[in-house]
């Protein structure tokens, strides 16, 4: 589904991503662990190409993607969501017009079929009833649920999540959870990156816990969680625990 | 020296061409001035010099200037290259004014909108194109909204600089009629009436769309 090999990523002077290889399977739940400045939400927006990258390849679908080439890198977005920490649901938009606002711009989709799939996806984060209310009139979990419609409106292959709950307080960090294991026993294919350690040994069907621009180690959440080989993972784990 | 109030009722019909003539030349002058403030709010954003350094330019030129020069200047080129009359001066000249510092808020405006957004377009797969007229421009603008409302209201004020060039609204109406009737400080006063009634509606106009727009949600 992705795959990525050899991706390097400078700041400037700053090596963030230092060679990168991962692959994500079909209807794989990936989750990326690590501390801040790992470069795990660096890795993830590459995927995406929001952010450029040095060295390497991008492969969504099979096919490598050509960082210069616009057309292709809009083309293969439709195909990959992304769900953003901070939300960026578009404020001026009601709910609903947020969530059709992919299908019909990007992929021109009529608006009654759009308005359809929107429905159906908003109900299927259970907020339905809110499809005419604004973002500013909703709660941040809320609000994260409108996000991950909007991304599955455009029936992606695929979804990035950045940190989808580092956002919230706390009591609202659940029901945006339950959401993604209701879509990851969907069989979506997703790639996130968390600080919810509980979450991600119940969902994950790999963990990636990256440090310092490297994947240290990665596994099922059994053998990253209960059995890290490397000292660096066994370090990381009894701090945030 | 009695101050006439009898004038003001007698001679304010006399004003109603000037009156007319200051809403002319700031319409057109505000019109103008918004589309050249837009085409180099995105000009001076961009990161090609080919763009932005002209902007930045017109925004130097034009911000370090008087704008009685600016008009002076622009109407004697203007006649003499293309024979321009001293209407259409007033109005280019009021319009390349405002287009500069509408620039400003435009620019100011656009680039106070959130990163996210844009990233939360182009993630769906939205060209930039798309993402700045559909997702940037529609909150740059409701942003913007205050500032243009009292920018709106400077240019308004300032179309009675065009007094300088001939153009007989309300400044040089009153002038003209003060100066014959020597009641100057009475034709002075109908000229401030038209003035504050035109920037009373402004403020009330923009005023209900700021009210408005803050109904359909915000951040």
């Amino acid at each position: 589904m992705i795959t990525i090999k050899g991706l390097e990523k400078w700041f400037e002077q700053l090596h963030v991503l230092k060679g990168i290889d991962l692959i994500v399977n079909p209807s794989e739940v990936v989750v990326i662990i690590g501390a801040s400045g790992s470069g795990k939400s660096t890795l993830l927006r590459c995927i995406n190409f929001l952010e450029k990258f040095q060295k390497g390849e991008v492969f969504i679908e099979g096919k490598v993607v050509n960082q210069q080439d616009e057309k292709m890198i809009n083309e293969m977005r439709s195909h990959v969501g992304m769900v953003f920490q901070h939300f960026n649901l578009f404020p001026h938009m009601s709910v609903l017009h947020n969530v059709i606002e992919g299908p019909t711009q990007v992929k021109g989709m009529c608006k009654e079929e759009a308005i359809e799939i929107g429905r159906y996806y908003l109900d299927k984060v259970g907020l339905i009833d809110k499809e005419n209310a604004y973002p500013s009139m909703l709660s941040g979990g809320q609000k994260q649920r409108v996000a991950i419609a909007r991304a599955l409106a455009m029936e992606p292959s695929a979804i990035l999540f950045d940190e989808p709950t580092s956002a919230l307080d706390p009591e609202l960090v659940g029901e945006v959870l339950l959401v993604m294991k209701n879509l990851a026993k969907d069989g979506m294919t997703m790639v996130i990156v968390t600080h919810e350690m509980g979450f991600a040994r119940e969902v994950a069907d790999r963990v990636v816990y990256m440090d310092e621009g490297v994947i240290v180690e990665q596994g099922t959440p059994q053998q990253v969680f209960d059995s890290p080989q490397k000292e660096r993972t066994q370090s990381f784990l009894s701090r945030v625990r | 020296m009695t101050y006439d109030f009898k004038a003001l009722m007698d001679f304010f019909p006399y004003f109603l061409p000037a009156a007319w003539l200051t809403i002319v030349v700031s319409f057109f002058g505000i019109v103008l001035g918004v589309v050249l403030g837009l085409l180099t709010a995105f000009a001076r954003i961009s990161s090609k010099p080919v763009f932005n350094l002209p902007a930045r330019f017109y925004i130097f030129v034009i911000r370090g200037t008087p704008l009685l020069l600016q008009i002076l200047f622009l109407y004697y080129s203007l006649r003499s290259i293309f024979n321009f009359e001293a209407m259409t001066s007033a109005i280019v000249a009021l319009g390349v004014h405002n287009g500069a510092y509408i620039a400003e808020i435009f620019r100011g405006a656009i680039q106070s909108i959130a990163v996210g957004q844009m990233e939360a377009a182009r993630s769906l797969g939205m060209t930039y194109r798309k993402a700045i007229l559909r997702i940037v421009l529609p909150q740059a603008f409701k942003r913007a909204i205050p500032s243009l409302g009292n920018q709106f209201i400077i240019a308004l004020k300032d179309s009675s600089l065009a007094s300088a060039i001939t153009i007989k609204e309300l400044l040089l109406k009153a002038q003209q009629l003060g100066a014959s009737n020597f009641k100057m400080m009475e034709m002075l006063t109908i000229a401030a009436f038209f003035y504050l009634f035109y920037t009373s509606i402004f403020t009330w106009l923009f005023h209900k769309i700021e009210t408005k727009l803050s109904v359909s949600g915000s951040a």
